[in-house]
């Protein structure tokens, strides 16, 4: 038995293909995280014919089959629905399985890797929140923590993704990415009141995702104050480029004065690219590539804590 | 009357207590709203409603421009909060119906079930033309509400005829009563907007009535919204004074004037209504909404005319040109929402703008 941690991916789709290409090349290189089972309803599914080519147990009968094995993973990476997750999530519990969350579901806490991804390692379930939350909330954090005694009053973002990049859940269920997302700015990203906003476009080719993040921090911030900010931020992006490369910021952190415009605070607005890493999902598909990245991620940081 | 002048359509095969030829909504208050940057007093809600109601205008359409939830830092925050507006007009309107805007991704399911709480009784859903399946939860819950439905497919001349009426197809199969057709960039010219009315009543005419939104950015609101009213249109969105975002909208008592001309039934009182637009909403506008260098640009270039106040902004906070800002945010199809990156662009500009000085 070597320190690694088994996991399985429910959910052979787009998303749960580009994670286990993500996994494969973690545990190639070290990584505590071994992915042994690829599991799907589909029987003609791409994403368990390609798992099965690269050695995983690949199978079309749904979780019953997976809690029936002999041998069962010690992690399950959820890529299926909110409400497919939902009704598995006790049943994993129940086995011992820990689950990191990859659809809306919130059944366990919210994580975001670099703002508090060591604060939930002992949990049976994490949830990923939304790709919005994933590119933007870092940003929301990192300004929180330069912020000084107000903090940040009020945290804005606006998430930019290419319509073929937003699958049928985020379609139907827009109302839960702007609502979990506004929720986790406010309890991971430090804000008092937080706000999301995201916008489909259909250009071609694709766009890449674009995320902008506005707060409002005190209106008697001095030069000093706002360089803590900026450098802050500027930290974060190196820290969410450690799992997810193609991140980067398109301007320096711009910083408006207090105005009737922005009620009286002074207002720090900064600007994000999110360009994936083309493992299976094409690079424009940040907002995608992020939320696997971080899922591998969170992933990762339980083996170590568990494998010591 | 003209042979070509007789309708095909009309509002009263729709309802029939009705006799109008056309149903008229003024959009100022919500339009126009990106003119005022979001700026509306109490107080002129109230008098311009009033105004609205006793010329006779069907409809009357109050929330921020970007729908409820709009008050933000990328659309610009509201002076007063829009459900408040919507609670005013719903109060001082005798008997036009109050409609609101809600755009999935911004709003929210309890924005509407507030609104409808406030008096609004139309709800409006606005999706780019491509993205009308994101609309779907928003119409199911206004029906089960019992509110009246239109959905708004943005952007319109970004698409041919066909795919708008596919996209009409999606709304009206989850509840929507009204497919508006909407030229947001003022960029259509006459056969397109022909076209694609046209295909949007072959698809969902025998379910739902057809609209059309203009905008002024080409000048040609009017005109456009003419011959949307031949080719199958009964429902018509206008700002009296084209109280609107970029060069504005269709200017409402003009064309209820050109309908007068035509032998079509508005119910709307030409004298009335432009006695209205002199004395209650000029002074309630910044300035008037004009053609020129910047709004000309929306209408070429095919920009999202909400863009303009904010493409102005950006130009001014970075020394840069806003024309050019326009140019390129066509040039990056941008649509509906993505305010945000007008900055983005600036800055770029600027940048580029600082390196050929430094050369030269």
């Amino acid at each position: 038995m070597t320190d690694k941690l088994t996991a399985a991916i429910v959910g052979p789709g787009n998303i749960g293909t580009d994670l286990m290409f993500k996994l494969l090349r973690s545990a190639e290189s070290g990584g505590r995280v071994e992915p042994r089972w690829m599991i799907g309803v589909d029987p003609t599914s791409e994403g368990l014919r390609l798992a099965a080519e690269r050695g995983l147990e690949a199978s079309h009968e749904g979780v019953d089959w997976l809690l029936k094995q002999d041998e069962l993973p010690d992690l399950i990476f959820e890529a299926t629905s909110a409400y497919v997750h939902r009704e598995y999530a006790p049943r994993y519990e129940e086995a011992g399985i820990r689950a990191i969350d990859l659809t809306p579901a919130a059944v366990g806490p919210a994580v975001i890797p670099p703002v508090n991804g060591e604060e939930h390692v002992a949990a049976m379930n994490v949830n990923m929140i939304t790709c919005g939350g994933q590119a933007t909330i870092p940003m929301v954090a990192a300004v929180s923590r330069a912020a000084g005694p107000q903090g940040v009053s009020y945290a804005e973002i606006v998430a930019s993704v290419s319509s073929v990049s937003a699958g049928p859940g985020t379609r139907a269920n827009i109302d839960e990415f702007t609502r979990a997302t506004a929720a986790g700015v406010e309890t991971i990203g430090g804000a008092a009141r937080g706000k999301a906003i995201i916008i489909l476009n259909p250009a071609e080719p694709p766009m890449i995702m674009r995320d902008t993040i506005y707060c409002a921090v005190a209106p008697d911030l001095d030069d000093e104050g706002r360089d803590a900010i900026i450098q802050s931020v500027f930290a974060m992006e190196k820290a969410v480029q450690e799992y997810v490369p193609g991140y980067r910021l398109l301007q320096e952190p711009q910083i408006d004065e207090p105005s009737a415009a922005t009620q009286g605070q002074t207002k720090v607005s900064i600007f994000v690219e999110v360009e994936g890493a083309g493992d299976f999902l094409p690079p424009y598909a940040g907002n995608l590539d992020i939320m696997t990245a971080a899922a591998a991620r969170v992933g990762e940081t339980i083996a170590r804590s568990l494998g010591g | 009357m003209n042979d070509r002048d007789i309708l095909t359509r009309t509002w009263s095969q729709t309802d029939t207590a009705s006799d109008l030829d056309l149903r008229l909504t003024d959009t100022c208050l919500r339009d126009g709203s990106h003119h005022k940057r979001h700026q509306f007093t109490a107080q002129e809600v109230h008098d311009i409603v009033e105004a609205l109601d006793d010329s006779g205008v069907p409809v009357i359409e109050v929330t921020h421009g970007d729908g409820l939830g709009g008050s933000s830092f990328n659309y610009g925050l509201s002076r007063t909060p829009e459900q408040e507006l919507i609670r005013i007009a719903a109060e001082t309107a005798k008997r036009a119906r109050i409609a609101f805007l809600m755009l999935p991704g911004v709003g929210t399911k309890d924005d509407i079930r507030a609104a409808q709480d406030n008096g609004g009784q139309i709800c409006r859903i606005a999706t780019h033309c491509t993205e009308a399946d994101t609309s779907i939860q928003h119409f199911g819950l206004a029906r089960e509400l019992g509110l009246e439905t239109v959905g708004f497919l943005m952007m319109s001349h970004t698409q041919p005829p066909e795919v708008l009426a596919r996209q009409a197809r999606i709304m009206v199969d989850a509840g929507n009563q009204c497919v508006y057709v909407v030229d947001s960039a003022g960029a259509l010219v006459m056969e397109e907007t022909a076209d694609r009315v046209a295909a949007v009543v072959a698809e969902v005419g025998g379910e739902a009535t057809v609209g059309f939104h203009g905008h002024e950015n080409l000048g040609l609101g009017v005109a456009n919204t003419v011959i949307a009213a031949r080719a199958g249109a009964t429902q018509i969105d206008g700002s009296v004074r084209r109280f609107g975002a970029g060069a504005g909208n269709t200017p409402l008592e003009a064309f209820v004037g050109v309908c007068d001309k035509l032998g079509w039934r508005t119910g709307i009182d030409f004298l009335t209504i432009v006695d209205a637009s002199e004395d209650v909403i000029k002074p309630a506008m910044p300035e008037e909404c004009q053609l020129d260098r910047m709004t000309l640009m929306m209408g070429y270039a095919g920009v999202y005319s909400s863009f303009l106040k904010h493409a102005g902004n950006a130009a001014d906070r970075y020394g840069v040109s806003g024309a050019k800002i326009l140019l390129e945010a066509g040039r990056r199809k941008l649509i509906g929402g993505q305010e945000d990156q007008l900055i983005d662009i600036a800055l770029k500009l600027k940048a580029e703008q600082d390196k050929e000085a430094a050369n030269s």
